[in-house]
């Protein structure tokens, strides 16, 4: 799967209440990032809470799902 | 009928230049709640069962069946759910065909019924609309409604409904300086009216501070921002308005009505805290019944979660963007307020039956039309407007309704 490159932070949430096959992640943070490609992307976040406007990097695809983290 | 140029094409068709007036001829509801001992198809029969009895109509005479419901398969196993419940009522070799829009899905029956009468079809048509959630527990009814929206991306990526809204909910934040207090303002004003509606869920009332401590659920959302997980079913049977008077039931004219979409997954849409959609629909039903925003008296906004309601005020007009947090908080959209906003109890407090709630709320507008509303009566009740939202804006149905 192709990197997707690094975006910012659109919106985001801490999600508590999980649903069923995600139950033992919880809490967790799901992001929708605006990649430097203009194109937006539902994303995990891994690492450090993420607020709006915070620049993120891709970090891995787990299960073919995109975990961004925040850049240092 | 009047034959257009393909000029012309891709333009609605809406208008009373092409359609017969409909009117909602017979209303009835369940009460919504969580009930182990009843099945979907109990639910469905009773408020149909209910409607008929409203409007003084045989079974036998309706034309045909239109059902709204969201997820019957996934919750309760069964398909072929319109004429598994149409035949429980006495209503048989006529058309019974289920609708699915998620949340809108009855909405959309709804639309798409009115469509036919209008177009002249069917003169009787049935519309309901039934889920039965409680049976599952949550997590399996939060991996349920997730199917509502994008599953590839969103689901994959762990998103629930409320994690959806949560993220609309945080940019409106950001965008318009929306509160927590503003969003805890809806829930407190539903949980008021619902505890008036003898048939809502939850009849309790909150105080802003209980609203502001829920259990966190998707942050910035907790509990007392999301609504129910409810079993219920709604039904309302039309006619052509220049019939409307020889039926038992008080008639309520339906002025206006239109159903739009928009793309499903939220990272598509370029700004997420409106609804295209409903602005849509919105702008086409004031077109169609020739009213604007201002001139709406009362309102059943789909209040799925605290900010939808919040930005269903802004979409549809009531105020300008970004000014629907402040609207809430002031009270104008209370009881006693200038423009009450789901007098009903909304889903919020009423409950949200998935695929009753759009037939549900058409319901709540005409028992306000009708003075019928008991201790929830408003005083101003001559045109209201039922706004019926699937997952996070995918289907928008604005319908708006008048006293006959």
């Amino acid at each position: 799967m192709e990197n997707p490159g690094p975006g910012t932070v659109y919106t985001e949430t801490v999600i508590f209440a999980a649903p069923e096959q995600f139950v033992a992640d919880a809490p967790y943070q799901l992001a929708i990032v605006t990649l430097d490609s203009g194109k937006r992307l539902t994303a995990r976040i891994a690492g450090d809470r993420v607020t709006i406007g915070d620049a993120v990097d891709f970090a891995e695809y787990r299960d073919g799902v995109p975990f961004f983290s925040k850049k240092n | 009928m009047r034959i257009r140029p393909y000029e012309s094409f891709g333009h609605a068709r809406y208008s009373k230049q092409y359609m017969r007036p409909v009117a909602v001829i017979g209303i009835g509801k369940t009460a919504f709640g969580a009930f182990p001992d009843r099945d979907l198809r109990s639910l469905a029969v009773e408020a149909g069962q209910k409607c008929l009895a409203d409007a003084g109509v045989s079974p036998s005479k309706v034309e045909a069946f239109y059902l709204g419901n969201f997820a019957g398969p996934s919750f309760v196993g069964q398909n072929h759910l319109a004429p598994y419940i149409a035949g429980a009522m006495g209503i048989t070799g006529v058309p019974a065909t289920r609708f699915e829009a998620a949340c809108a899905s009855s909405g959309s029956a709804f639309f798409h019924a009115v469509s036919a009468v209008g177009a002249g079809l069917y003169d009787l048509v049935l519309v309901g609309g039934v889920e039965k959630m409680t049976s599952q527990p949550t997590p399996k009814v939060t991996e349920i409604l997730a199917g509502a929206g994008d599953m590839g991306g969103e689901g994959r990526a762990g998103a629930t409904f409320p994690a959806l809204f949560a993220m609309i909910a945080r940019r409106h934040m950001y965008q318009y300086g929306t509160t927590r207090e503003q969003m805890a303002a809806v829930a407190v004003k539903n949980h008021a009216n619902g505890a008036k509606n003898p048939l809502a869920h939850m009849r309790k009332v909150i105080t802003i501070e209980q609203a502001l401590a829920g259990k966190p659920i998707a942050e910035p959302l907790n509990v007392y921002d999301c609504s129910l997980i409810s079993d219920g079913a709604a039904a309302v049977l039309i006619a052509p308005l220049e019939h409307a008077a020889e039926f038992a039931g008080k008639a309520a004219k339906v002025l206006g009505i239109a159903q739009t979409s928009d793309h499903v997954a939220l990272d598509e849409k370029d700004d997420i805290t409106m609804f295209r959609a409903v602005k849509a629909a919105g702008e086409k039903a004031y077109k169609m019944a020739g009213v604007s925003p201002q001139d709406i008296q009362f309102a059943e906004l789909h209040d799925c979660f605290t900010i939808a309601e919040i930005i269903a005020t802004e979409d549809l007009g009531f105020v300008k963007k970004g000014e629907g947090g402040p609207y809430v908080q002031q009270g104008c959209t209370a009881l006693n307020g200038p423009r009450p906003v789901n007098t009903s109890g909304g889903l919020k407090s009423k409950g949200h039956p998935v695929g009753a709630t759009g037939v549900g709320q058409i319901c709540d507008v005409v028992m306000q039309l009708r003075g019928d509303a008991g201790e929830r009566q408003i005083a101003r009740h001559a045109l209201g407007l039922a706004q019926n939202l699937g997952g996070s804006g995918a289907t928008a149905v604005v319908t708006i309704l008048g006293a006959a």
